[in-house]
This record gives C-alpha cells, sequence and structure tokens, in this order.
C-alpha cells in the first residue's frame, strides 16, 4: 500500500479529514479526484496553507497537509508553533524530501534542522519512518492521536517488512551487546547494512528503528545504554536537537552516562548531487559508518 | 439557520436599522475600559481607541451569537488579528454581557487571562493573536470549512493598517480569492500609525483600496468612527456570502477550472462579485476620544498614573483636558 492510498483509505472514511498541499502534489496526485472539494492546494503559500489548516481544524477537521520540509517547517514554522501549537490542534504535517532525499538541490532544499525545531514545540508528535513499509504502518497513528504531529515522510520502497506500529515504541531490529545502532527515517537501509558489516567482524551489533522521536522510546534508548558498549545515533539531521540530543537527554534525566557516537552531520550542510554520492561524500555509506564505528571502538 | 433570538442583526438580512443612540453610549463605556486598563503595567491604549467603533458595531450588528449555544457551529466568527487592540474587545465583551466586568480588574494578574493579546480563555475570542499576519489565514481555513459544509456563516477579520506590511496578508487573500471566500470579510483598522511611525512614513500603503482591488478583493472605504458610514457599507454586502460553486484555483482538476473572483468577472474594480473577499477599509484616529493622545506617534502604548486616568476619563466626557506627565515612547 502506497502512503496516497491510505490516506485517500482514510479520509474516504472520514469526513473530517481535509488534505492540503502548497503546490506539492507529489504524494498526493490523485486526490483532486478522489476527494473532490476536501483536496486543496493553496498554492506556493506554506504560511496561509498552515494559517487555513488551523482554521480548519477549529470547525473540526483534520487537516493533512503537504510540503517540501524545508518550507513546511521553515517557512511556515512560527505558523506551526503560534496557529497550531500554542492552540494544540491536529494538524498533520507532511515533510516531504526531509534530509538526505532532497539529494541534488542543495542547502536551500534541506531540512537537516527538521526533527529539533518541531520536536520544540510543546504538544508536537514527530514520527520518522524508514520507508514506505514504515510510514503507511505508523501514519494512521499519526492521523488519529488528536495531537498535532509532523511526519518526516519517506515514501522510497525498502525491503524489509517492519513490525506493526505501536503508538510510542521503537521497533528493536537486533540486539547487540558490543555495539547498538539507533537510527530513523531513511538511513535505515544503511544501518542495516552497517549492522551486518560490524556482525561479519566479529561484533555483536544491534540495531533499533526510533520510528517516533516524540514521543520516543526511552526504554529503548535506556536499554541500550545499560546491555551495550557503545551507541551511535544515526541521522541526517544536525547534530543539535536531533537523535543525539534526544539521547543525551533522557541519559542525563535517568542520571546515566554511556559511550556515545553521534553519526549525523554535525554543523554543515551537505554537498547535493546524486542521493549515492551524497551519501558516500558525507560519510553514510554502510562501509564508511562500519569504518567510522571501527575506529571509534579502537580509541 | 439563524433565528430571532440570536444576538446581532445586519439591515441587509433584516432591514431594521441599528439603534445609534445604544451603540454610541456603548462606545463611550468601552473607551472608559480602556482607559482605565491603562494603568498598572498598561495597554496600546492607541489603537485600541481607534477601533472601538469597529468592535460594537460588529459585535452588536454583525456577528450573529445564540448566547445559548456560544460555541455553536452556526455563529458567525470574528478574530483580531492584529491583538494588541484587546483592550477594545474586553470592553466591548463586557459591554454586551459575554465578560464579567469584574474580570476587568485582573488586567495583568496571572491569576486571570486578561492581557496585552486576545486568547482563548476569554469567552467570545476566537483565536489567540499577538504575532501579525496570522489571522487573515486562520479566518480563511474556518470560511473555507463553512463553505465546504454549505453554511453561510460571517467570517470577519479585523487587521490593523501596519500589520498590511506582513506578506502573508496578502498571501491569504490570493488564496481566498482563488476559492472564492466571499464569506470572509477583511476589516482594516487605518489609523495611519504602525507602532510609532506614521504609514505614509515608513513602508507607504495608499493607494490602499486599489491594492485590495488589485488583489480581487471587494472593497469599500469608510469613517471607521461613523456608525451611520459603517451600517451603510455592511449593510451594502452579503457578508454571509452568495451561493458557491466550489469553484477554485486548487480544484481545477476535478471540475474543469476557472472561478468568479476574479478582477473584471464582478463588474467593476471595486465592485461586488461572487466569489470575492470584502475588504471594509475604515479610516480612524489613533487614540480617539482622548484630544491629548490622538494621533500623536508617541502615545502608542501608555502606562497611566491613577490620577491621569482619571483625568482622562474626565476629558473623554468633554471636560478639561488631561494633563499628562507619563513617560512617552518615542523612536524617532
Amino acid at each position: 500500500m502506497t502512503y496516497e492510498e491510505l490516506l485517500t483509505d482514510m479520509a474516504l472514511k472520514d469526513e473530517r479529514m481535509v488534505v492540503m498541499t502548497a503546490e506539492n502534489r507529489a504524494l498526493v496526485r490523485n486526490m483532486p479526484q478522489t476527494l473532490g472539494r476536501r483536496f486543496i492546494d493553496t498554492g506556493i503559500t506554506e504560511q496561509t496553507m498552515v494559517g487555513m489548516a488551523a482554521g480548519l481544524a477549529l470547525r473540526g477537521r483534520i487537516p493533512v497537509i503537504h510540503a517540501l520540509a524545508p518550507f513546511l517547517t521553515m517557512r511556515a514554522f512560527e505558523f506551526i508553533r503560534t496557529d497550531v501549537g500554542i492552540a494544540n490542534l491536529p494538524v498533520k504535517l507532511s515533510g516531504f524530501i526531509p534530509g538526505f532525499l532532497s539529494d541534488g538541490n542543495g542547502p536551500t532544499h534541506q531540512a537537516i534542522e527538521d526533527v529539533s525545531i518541531l520536536r520544540g514545540i510543546p504538544g508536537m508528535e514527530v514520527y520518522a519512518p524508514a520507508d514506505e513499509d514504515d510510514l503507511v504502518k505508523m501514519a494512521p497513528a499519526a492521523w488519529t492521536s488528536q495531537a498535532p504531529a509532523y511526519l518526516r515522510i519517506n515514501h522510497k520502497k525498502g525491503n524489509y517488512e517492519h513490525a506493526p506500529y505501536e503508538p510510542g515504541k521503537a521497533e528493536v531490529i537486533a540486539e547487540g551487546t558490543d555495539v547498538m545502532l539507533l537510527v530513523y527515517g531513511f538511513l535505515f537501509e544503511n544501518a542495516m547494512a552497517a549492522r551486518e558489516l560490524l556482525t561479519m567482524q566479529g561484533l555483536s551489533a544491534g540495531l533499533v528503528n526510533m520510528r517516533s522521536l516524540k514521543p520516543v522510546d526511552e526504554e529503548a534508548i535506556v536499554r541500550a545504554a545499560g546491555r551495550s558498549g557503545l551507541i551511535v545515533t544515526i541521522e541526517d539531521h544536525f547534530k543539535t536537537g536531533g537523535l543525539y540530543s534526544i539521547v543525551a537527554e533522557i541519559l542525563l534525566q535517568r542520571r546515566l552516562t554511556a559511550d556515545v557516537l553521534p553519526l549525523s552531520l554535525g554543523e554543515r550542510w551537505f554537498k547535493a548531487g546524486v542521493l549515492s554520492e551524497v551519501l558516500a561524500e558525507a560519510g553514510f555509506t554502510p562501509e564508511k559508518m562500519t569504518q567510522t564505528i571501527l575506529t571509534h571502538l579502537k580509541k | 439557520m439563524m433565528n430571532t433570538t440570536i444576538e446581532g442583526r445586519a439591515k441587509s438580512e433584516h432591514g431594521v436599522g441599528a439603534d445609534m443612540a445604544l451603540l454610541k453610549e456603548r462606545a463611550l463605556k468601552v473607551r472608559e475600559h480602556i482607559i482605565r486598563m491603562s494603568q498598572g503595567g498598561g495597554c496600546f491604549i492607541g489603537a485600541s481607541l481607534s477601533c472601538v467603533e469597529l468592535m460594537v458595531y460588529l459585535y452588536g450588528e454583525v456577528i450573529r451569537r445564540d448566547p445559548a449555544q456560544p460555541q455553536s457551529p452556526d455563529r458567525d466568527y470574528l478574530f483580531l488579528s492584529k491583538g494588541h487592540d484587546v483592550p477594545a474587545l474586553y470592553g466591548t465583551l463586557v459591554e454586551m454581557g459575554l465578560l464579567p466586568p469584574e474580570r476587568l480588574s485582573n488586567h495583568l494578574s496571572t491569576s486571570d487571562s486578561i492581557y496585552w493579546h486576545p486568547n482563548r480563555n476569554i469567552p467570545g475570542v476566537e483565536f489567540h493573536s499577538g504575532s501579525l499576519g496570522h489571522l487573515p489565514a486562520v479566518a480563511a481555513g474556518v470560511a473555507l470549512d463553512c463553505k465546504l459544509k454549505g453554511a453561510s456563516n460571517r467570517v470577519v477579520v479585523i487587521t490593523g493598517d501596519g500589520e498590511l506590511n506582513e506578506g502573508s496578508v496578502w498571501e491569504t487573500i490570493l488564496v481566498a480569492n482563488a476559492y472564492g471566500l466571499d464569506n470572509l470579510t477583511i476589516v482594516v483598522d487605518r489609523n495611519q500609525f504602525q507602532a510609532n511611525i506614521r504609514t505614509e512614513e515608513l513602508v507607504p500603503l495608499e493607494p490602499l483600496a486599489d491594492k485590495f482591488a488589485a488583489f480581487g478583493c471587494e472593497v469599500r472605504r469608510v469613517n471607521g468612527h461613523s456608525f451611520e458610514q459603517l451600517e451603510a457599507a455592511f449593510g451594502e454586502m452579503t457578508i454571509g456570502g452568495g451561493p458557491w460553486d466550489g469553484n477554485g484555483g486548487g480544484w481545477q482538476d476535478t471540475n474543469g477550472g476557472g472561478h468568479h473572483g476574479g478582477v473584471g468577472d464582478g463588474g467593476t474594480l471595486y465592485g461586488g462579485g461572487r466569489g470575492k473577499v470584502k475588504v471594509v477599509i475604515a479610516d480612524t484616529v489613533r487614540g480617539k476620544g482622548l484630544p491629548s493622545i490622538e494621533a500623536r506617534a508617541d502615545r502608542w502604548f501608555c502606562s497611566f498614573s491613577a490620577r491621569e486616568v482619571e483625568q482622562l476619563l474626565e476629558e473623554l466626557h468633554g471636560n478639561k483636558k488631561a494633563k499628562i506627565e507619563s513617560e512617552t515612547l518615542v523612536v524617532r
């Protein structure tokens, strides 16, 4: 099932749902036909779209709204924070091509601070599916919750069949005592491959697909800190405010400490290009991630 | 949908003229409330005094609410987008019997929610504001839902004139006209000032009516302190919107496109027409009612002493002019 099929099914069954886009129809191409007037394209107006979504939600609607992730989360940020956040309205934000998925676009289009700024809004839920299968398993929870929610969309087909989604729970792919990889979103597949490479090196390597970053599965993080020699956070996001920060916040809160290696974009925008080259340049191929982890372990 | 028990009526619908004497008496009382709120921490008195007639007229004559069901989805909606004019709203709500008068004495107390910007803890406030350029979009979302449901609610949003610097206002007008939201009315409190500077000396807005018309709106311009002119302007308009054909830019894929909201569809540039957002530019005077502070750049936010407030109340009633000694706010 695709994102569009799921959204169409759910919207046809629930009159409250409206689908909006700021002229980014990639995920919802056929919905003008299937939804009729409940499909609303506001043109290239992220701020107005978010404000109107708040108004529609005041009237009892559940707007699922679409734009490229950087413009949705940053151009319209204050509208999200002020109109959706303060009023705690069930507006559902779908950010398209976040992180590395913006591949050749360049830094204007790189949403690599989205997790940080969205999770900073009180009451906002943040979901980061690993692939299309994960996305369609998680989206119903995001859309049926009473809270505002941000979906960091990854619509790419994966090669893993995910477990059913349990709200607020991470998906433990494998346990590991030497290394535990914590990942969300698009980098899941490469993290899987890196885990295999680490295993081939004779290490006990585990992997957790975080799925929901807010609420986050605190126990999965605490368990990793207790059982594994090294936690590696993997994200196509700045170091500030993403998964590395989340892990740090939770460990500090629990008065725990651990060896945590952040694989993130640090403080730089990534070099734009074909996705495979982007990953290689930024150090996020399975081989490069494995190398970085092994080097860290040797220290 | 509506029945005669609902407060508020418009000449256009009922053919009944507003009680001008009652409205004027109410406006005077609202100004008294505003002046009293300008002590003990102060308030944005200038921008509040400029929109008193607008609030009193809109709540009294335009916005229809069933007092027994104030949250009914059939109610009309009034949004305050500029926000800092909220003392005028508090005063109006008290005079309309929607807010207990004793709550005004809680102004700026953290035990209540009577502060410098509107919020939904105040009965009658539909949405919070304070950050400029937001509520035209929120109001457009409400108006769109009313259209989707075939309802004829009136959706009115008051903006400041300085607020029109915000691009989001114009963005929303483009979208609202694309979707034929003729049930949306924007009322501009044109008091000529943004904070401490005259609009025309900073970022000129005129010719303002032309700008709204060029964006596809049906525009009227009135003296915003004249209930007679407000009555005439609102009396002419079908502010709940006309029949909606459901067309709009975004729906062209389903029904062939085209809408009736564009300039030229409805006759003259300023004229009415199906699908057009309505705009009422209300020319007002900042600080209206208090000659001591009227149209003064440095009397935007005021925190007066108890003595000054007593004198200003006298001044409001046409007695001796107040002697104002408290600090002014000057930016240039």
